[in-house]
């Protein structure tokens, strides 16, 4: 499920290798190779160092093709389902979830996840999308909490939970916007920076903070370029979440993203829609205000 | 002239990394500010311990008090603290009772390749843990995968002329890299028990002996 070049994954088996040198087909085969050495082997010693910058342009070759035809997204089936989980009469209340406030009102999706996290006077707490989804799935529709927070993310080649579906779906209500989150009030400013606090936290073995790899520009990971998360310009990637992974073969949500950097930090994974997983959100939206959402994203 | 500049870069390794990433964000239209208990808190309640025993895990949580300097201070410690840091971590450096700090560097390479280790996937452990070095660290011409968080060190032993001295410094650099230099972003291989005392020889063996690829 995991690889060791810290932010990436590993490919999976024979038809996922294959899906993704359909992906690269008309790359230099030296990227082809590069990416694969750098995700599944780390530490192939076998390109030269005067290599290094065509390996570069070609990762970006690739970011590139990703981009150019939006609608090979395979995200987009996902957020078609959960269009349909929304709409759908489910859990034992048997009611879709058409009651449920994102914060504009019940039941308004449009524009509802570039004003998130934002605080909620019902739930006398500030939620970002995937938890207020929580939240409306445990008082509409009866879900129990430890039902939805128990294994709540897919494994490498799984389809994304109900919640990380839906939550791409309205993510996608939002494309073209931009973050526009007021967080404003007490209880918004005062979680923004508990995010900042956290994000600055040093702990664990490796004595890891957020900040060991997003505090600086233009710095990498092996091959892999870091987000310099807090300059608004580097906050821009958060615009690109929930995205499709296509070296894990899912979509993977905020939430979900979190996990993978507190594994690599060597600390137990974050529960889905707690305090902290929503202060980090708030902290890392608030240095996004104003950047742009093109969700569901699509990443290597 | 150039392998002076290199050289000093070099040798400041560590360090410089620390001090250039404490880029204030947004501090000053920060007027909420959010106690040091409600932080401890909202860790514990948020993080909870998996998959070994708590024993192991809490500890993880919790900053001790180098952490909780760095953290306060962007990593870019006051100088009375910067002081207090260096003299802590030095003590907390263990030597090899022959005074040998050279190893293999070949099972040196295999550790600086390997990211394996104490992340909530490895339990029960199936491989020893990995010093994950090029991760961030450029040190052989023969890897083009490497990071830019650290320094490169390609060159290293050569441009030290390989001096006992150098070869000592190393050893201490990974063990405890705040030792040398307060709030450096590497982790503290040794103090922090993530690589075994032969192991920090391995990149010590890596680093500085003639024949190891990082000095080609």
């Amino acid at each position: 499920m995991y690889c060791s070049c810290s932010d990436d994954k590993s490919l999976h088996n024979k038809s996922e290798l294959f899906a993704f040198k359909k992906r690269t087909e008309g790359l230099p085969v030296i990227f082809r190779t590069g990416v694969l050495v750098a995700c599944l082997v780390v530490g192939f010693p076998a390109l030269a160092a005067a290599q290094d910058a065509e390996t570069e342009r070609a990762i970006e070759k690739y970011r590139q093709m990703m981009k150019e035809d939006p609608w090979s997204n395979p995200a987009l089936l996902d957020a078609d389902r959960g269009e349909t989980l929304w709409k759908t009469p489910r859990g034992p209340n048997k009611v879709s979830l058409e009651q449920c406030d994102l914060g504009k009102g019940p039941g308004k999706v449009e524009g509802a996840f570039a004003e998130l996290p934002r605080y909620f006077a019902d739930a006398g707490r500030v939620m970002d999308l995937e938890t207020r989804l929580l939240w409306c799935q445990e008082t509409i529709q009866g879900f129990q909490h430890a039902d939805l927070i128990k294994n709540p993310h897919p494994g490498g080649g799984q389809p994304v939970k109900d919640t990380g579906a839906m939550a791409t779906w309205i993510a996608s209500k939002s494309d073209g916007m931009t973050f526009a989150a007021k967080l404003d009030k007490p209880q918004e400013k005062e979680i923004v920076a508990l995010g900042e606090a956290l994000f600055n936290r040093r702990s664990g073995p490796f004595d890891f903070a957020c900040t060991t790899c997003h505090a600086e520009a233009g710095k990498r990971i092996r091959l892999q370029p870091l987000a310099h998360l807090i300059t608004k310009d580097g906050a821009k990637v958060m615009g690109e979440w929930p995205a499709y992974r296509v070296s894990s073969t899912h979509v993977m949500t905020m939430q979900h993203r979190l996990v993978d950097c507190y594994w690599q930090m060597r600390l137990p994974a974050p529960e889905m829609g707690s305090e902290l997983t929503v202060a980090l959100i708030a902290y890392l939206t608030k240095n996004a205000e104003g950047d742009p959402i093109s969700a569901p994203g699509l990443k290597r | 002239m150039k392998t002076i500049a290199f050289a000093a870069a070099a040798l400041l390794a560590v360090g410089i990394s620390g001090a250039a990433a404490q880029q204030q964000s947004k501090s000053a239209d920060k007027p909420v500010t959010v106690s040091a208990a409600k932080v401890d808190a909202v860790v514990k309640a948020g993080l909870p311990a998996f998959p070994a025993p708590p024993e192991e895990w809490q500890p993880r949580l919790i900053p001790d008090e180098t952490m909780k300097i760095c953290s306060a201070t962007h990593n870019n410690p006051p100088k009375a603290q910067f002081e207090a840091i260096e003299k802590a971590e030095k003590a907390k450096i263990q030597y090899p009772a022959d005074g040998n700090f050279m190893g293999d560097w070949k099972r040196g390479e295999r550790i600086a390749q390997s990211g394996y280790g104490l992340r909530f996937t490895d339990y029960p452990a199936r491989n020893p843990n990995g010093g994950n070095c090029y991760a961030c660290h450029q040190l052989t011409a023969a890897e083009v995968s490497f990071g830019t968080i650290g320094p490169s060190l390609l060159g290293y032993g050569k441009l030290r002329d390989f001096k006992d001295s150098e070869v000592k410094a190393a050893y201490e650099k990974i063990y405890d890299s705040h030792a040398s230099f307060p709030c450096s972003l590497m982790p503290r291989f040794g103090a922090n028990k993530v690589l075994s005392m032969d192991q920090i020889k391995d990149l010590v063996a890596l680093l500085m002996s003639r024949d190891s690829p990082v000095n080609k």
